[in-house]
């Protein structure tokens, strides 16, 4: 994801001139692709995450896009005010982009689990997340980003080569992307982020349910999912993310505000929280504690 | 326009406000009442030039600045700290002639250091100043930032140090001492440049000079600074002003 992510980006640079790729000393081997081709709209604060957020807010002011590159917790826990006072309260067009989302780092320990995230960045009112599941939704959500400058928060999968066929057309935040799409049945799996090879698994278990992504959310997309919601019966939702604040729990949160005879069962799957402090691959941890 | 003028205009104005409004900070508000007085006379009147008020809590001094220069009414003034007003207690974006909200410490510097590369990537001949409280440098933030600007030779941003040495509820040095606080900023790699600051003259003259380097200043100043009992204290961070009080600080007021 991250080199589809790279490659995009300077592909939109030569022609979008207000881009700026700001890193915080990561993406070695990821985006020497952009800073070789646009050297003075590249820069490398250091491991400096609230400077990285603030000089992108002045950036913004002056009408620049900058995307803001690091991994895991560093471009959000750490400098989350940054994001609520300057970003998303005057809905600046910043990007926060974090790679290692859920638990790509596993290895690397506590302090690179990126799965409480989405509980910070649906916080926050004008922030739209994005949370692509495969190689094509990244495509998309950047096509949406770019065209609609924004607070958002690109949330990219570490190193796996996820690929649907799909092709994706025209995304939007709230749009449900579906793959496997059946009128007659009323069950479905729905998911966001890089949890696309667990759904598929999921999917081969229960090949009469539907299938589908919503890879661009946040707050304000929140309460029109109740439409959507009642033509199932059931809903799985999947994602690499504990419960509190997560995916499931928001989806759930929309039927709080909505018509109350909504009889939808939302079942969600998601982190259990034993697995903080528990180490890793990937693959491991996912399967011990809740994503099989 | 007379700067001595101009900031017992300010002064009076801050009293008078904080009075009906009841509010706390007016010891930091009249601490940069001449700072503020020099840019916006001199500096911000040109409009490719931007400023952030970093230290937010003294945004009332910015707001009756605001007004006499016509970016606000009377009016609106009034109703600082009330009800529904747009006047929140500390900076805010949703005021016209200010471009963003604060209130947080160490928030003003890194968005400062941002509008000034992107000032030298337009290739615009601008100035970007940011005032800072003194207490707020112990925010880390400020000093990622420096780095950068120091790093990238920003040439065009100004830091403004309201140098009161008093902080929230004691003086700076029993807090956490900053001294020898010129030294440091040399040492990221800035200008340095210590002044009155109360003394205009002085405080355009450091603001104008030329540096190849970030520039920081240091103002000297006194929390409360116009009114004798309200000077060099730590309660009027938070005291706010009854009837009584206002009534002998009008009379005092220099």
């Amino acid at each position: 994801m991250r080199k589809i992510f790279i490659q995009k980006l300077v592909k939109e640079a030569s022609k979008n001139k207000k881009i700026v790729l700001i890193v915080g000393d990561l993406g070695y081997g990821i985006v020497e692709p952009f800073k070789q081709k646009f050297p003075k709209r590249f820069f490398n604060v250091g491991v400096a995450e609230q400077s990285m957020a603030g000089l992108a807010v002045g950036l913004a002011l002056k009408g620049f896009h900058p995307f803001i590159y690091s991994i895991a917790n560093f471009p959000t826990f750490r400098c989350a005010e940054q994001i609520r006072n300057d970003i998303d309260y005057h809905n600046l067009p910043v990007t926060i982009v974090s790679v290692g989302s859920g638990l790509g780092y596993g290895n690397l320990g506590y302090s690179h689990h990126a799965i409480q995230d989405y509980a910070l960045l649906r916080s926050f009112p004008n922030t739209v997340i994005a949370s692509p599941s495969n190689n094509q939704e990244v495509d998309g959500s950047l096509n949406y980003l770019l065209k609609n400058p924004q607070p958002s928060y690109l949330r990219l999968d570490k190193s796996l080569e996820l690929n649907s066929n799909k092709k994706i057309l025209n995304m939007f935040p709230g749009k449900w992307i579906y793959y496997k799409n059946k009128v007659t049945n009323k069950n479905l799996i729905l998911s966001t982020g890089s949890v696309f090879e667990n759904c598929k698994k999921l999917y081969e278990k229960h090949k009469e349910y539907n299938w589908a992504t919503l890879p661009l959310w946040g707050m304000k997309y929140k309460n029109q999912q109740a439409k959507k919601i009642k033509k199932y019966k059931k809903i799985i939702t999947v994602e690499n993310h504990l419960q509190d604040g997560g995916f499931g729990s928001w989806l759930t949160e929309s039927l709080t505000q909505n018509d109350n005879n909504i009889k939808t069962k939302i079942i969600s799957k998601f982190l259990d929280k034993k697995v903080i402090g528990q180490v890793g691959s990937e693959k491991y941890l996912n399967s011990k504690y809740g994503l099989k | 326009m007379n700067y001595k003028n101009f900031s017992l205009k300010i002064r009076k104005l801050i009293l008078k406000i904080a009075n009906s409004s009841q509010c706390s900070h007016i010891g930091s508000n009249l601490s940069i009442v001449d700072i503020l007085t020099v840019l916006y006379v001199k500096f911000l009147k040109i409009k490719k030039n931007s400023f952030i008020l970093s230290k937010g809590h003294a945004c009332l001094a910015q707001y009756c600045v605001l007004k006499e220069l016509g970016f606000i009414t009377d009016k609106t003034l009034n109703t600082f700290g009330k009800n529904g007003t747009i006047l929140m207690s500390h900076s805010s974006h949703k005021v016209p002639g200010i471009n963003l909200s604060t209130g947080s410490l160490g928030h003003g510097l890194p968005v400062a250091t941002g509008i000034a590369l992107a000032n030298k990537i337009n290739k615009k001949k601008s100035k970007m100043f940011v005032l800072l409280s003194d207490g707020e440098l112990d925010e880390g933030s400020n000093w990622e930032s420096i780095l950068f600007s120091s790093h990238h030779k920003l040439d065009n941003l100004v830091i403004i140090i309201d140098y009161n040495k008093l902080q929230s509820t004691n003086s700076v040095k029993n807090t956490l001492n900053l001294e020898p606080l010129d030294k440091k900023f040399e040492s990221f790699g800035c200008k340095v440049l210590t002044v009155n600051g109360h003394n205009c003259e002085k405080i355009f003259k450091a603001l104008n000079s030329k540096s190849s380097k970030p520039l920081v200043v240091i103002a000297n100043t006194v929390k409360g600074k116009g009114v004798s009992f309200m000077e060099n204290s730590v309660l009027w961070h938070y005291k706010s002003l009854d009837s009584e009080d206002y009534k002998r600080a009008l009379k005092i007021i220099k």
